[in-house]
């Protein structure tokens, strides 16, 4: 495996320990082992139904952690909720974004969750980058899927955050969408960053070569 | 690549999100403005249906006043609570504000306060008009009022704990009734007491200080519960 230069970036660094779970009484996987350093990404792949989306779950706090343990920045992610969730920020299947409000009104109430003000001119200039310029004034019920993935994308510049985790982020996403993100990652390494995703693609990210974890029964 | 810098983002605080709750909440509902008016025309028909049903009989209707004005504003409350979280768990919204640095117990406070402000507030301000149908006098409908402004909020709080134990379970709307509504008989008694110790020449004063104790117990635990009921139905 290639290690350039973004090895040495300082950050917290995300750790799973013997991560197990399962699901209505059936083990999905167990013993996952794994480091990820600061400007490396993560890319979790395995069959439909193995549970990618539940480990994402689990290292976003959405469900308990049932076998084993998430360290961030060494220190496991339970005792450390607080800080843990000013560093993370999660996309998941569902956008997050209420459909009878407007793009705008949208994404300053996903930024405010996350502890931030933002300006009408700091979402238009996001928008415009994410490919979906002019639409802030629009309700998300009148975008297209794939729009509405992009404006539900835009909140990782809004808010910044350490850690994301996206969940089939690509899902959804024209050409320019999926190189738009792919760049967009690639920018948040090299600031030290850390990305977590699944995608049934192949994915690539600029220049920093793929950390895989595959999961298996 | 050299993209445009990222804005310089200005924290927020603790009050300011809760403030932006309490702002989409109201926004989103003036945009469906019939989930707001349905519990308000529910509780004018429903009060004005008694004195059709009962007769004109004017000291039979101006004892069961304050109990029937607080059983149909009780009611009319409880026909919006549903929707409380219900669309931010479909949407995705709801995983969103857990995952919020601001603690999911001031979001969901935030949340509850809005539930009072569109579906309570109005009903205490158009209970006076109710209660002149009934026969009140004055002083009657002010006490009237006062109780329900001290009530409802407490309706709404406990009403938020039955929402979100309810979410994603299928026939919630008759579940969380059941769940409910007995959790609401102390408010009823103390509410619908007020109004009818100060028409006895009691004074309604103790009655008024149980119904404000009731909500600072349930502004205090209701958040509590409801967070951790709204954990358990993301998982």
């Amino acid at each position: 495996m290639r290690r350039g230069n973004i090895k040495l970036i300082p950050g917290p660094t995300l750790a799973f320990h013997d991560l197990g779970c399962s699901k209505g009484g059936r083990q999905l996987f167990k013993g996952v082992h794994c480091t990820v350093q600061p400007g490396r990404w993560l890319h979790i792949v395995g069959a439909n139904g193995i549970g990618k989306t539940s480990l994402l779950r689990m290292l976003c706090g959405l469900s308990p952690i049932e076998a084993g343990d998430i360290l961030w920045n060494g220190q496991s992610i339970r005792k450390q909720r607080g800080p843990f969730q000013q560093d993370l920020c999660y996309l998941g299947h569902l956008n997050g974004l209420q459909e009878s409000m407007t793009v705008r009104e949208n994404l300053a109430f996903t930024t405010a969750l996350r502890g931030h003000a933002c300006t009408a001119k700091a979402v238009s200039a996001t928008l415009e980058r994410f490919g979906v310029a002019g639409r802030a004034g629009h309700l998300v019920r009148h975008l297209s899927q794939g729009q509405k993935r992009r404006v539900a994308l835009a909140r990782l510049s809004l808010a910044p955050a350490r850690l994301w985790v996206l969940d089939e982020p690509f899902v959804a996403m024209d050409d320019t969408g999926i190189q738009m993100l792919s760049g967009l990652i690639a920018q948040h390494l090299a600031h030290g960053g850390i990305c977590v995703l699944t995608s049934h693609q192949s994915v690539t990210i600029g220049t920093v070569p793929a950390q895989t974890l595959e999961l298996r029964a | 690549m050299n993209p445009p810098p990222s804005p310089s983002p200005m924290q927020l605080g603790l009050g300011a999100v809760m403030l932006a709750v309490l702002r989409r909440e109201i926004a989103l509902a003036m945009r469906q403005k019939g989930e707001v008016l349905t519990p308000l025309v529910f509780f004018i028909v429903v009060a004005s249906l008694f004195p059709l049903g009962v007769g004109p009989e004017s000291a039979l209707l101006l004892r069961m006043a304050p109990g029937v004005l607080w059983v149909s504003a009780l009611l009319a409350a409880m026909l919006s609570l549903q929707r409380m979280f219900a669309s931010d768990y479909a949407d995705g919204s709801l995983e969103q504000m857990l995952l919020s640095t601001t603690p999911l117990t001031l979001l969901v406070a935030a949340k509850a306060l809005s539930h009072f402000l569109l579906s309570g507030l109005p009903l205490v301000l158009v209970a006076p008009v109710l209660g002149l149908q009934f026969g009140l006098d004055g002083q009657s409908l002010w006490i009237l009022m006062l109780s329900l402004l001290l009530g409802t909020p407490t309706l709404s709080l406990i009403g938020s704990i039955g929402a979100s134990l309810t979410l994603g379970v299928r026939g919630a709307g008759v579940l969380l009734s059941l769940l409910i509504l007995p959790l609401y008989i102390p408010v009823l008694i103390f509410g619908a007491g007020a109004v009818e110790a100060h028409a006895s020449g009691l004074g309604s004063g103790g009655h008024l200080s149980l119904l404000a104790a009731l909500l600072v117990l349930a502004l205090f635990f209701a958040p509590l519960a409801t967070t951790a009921a709204l954990k358990i139905s993301l998982e």
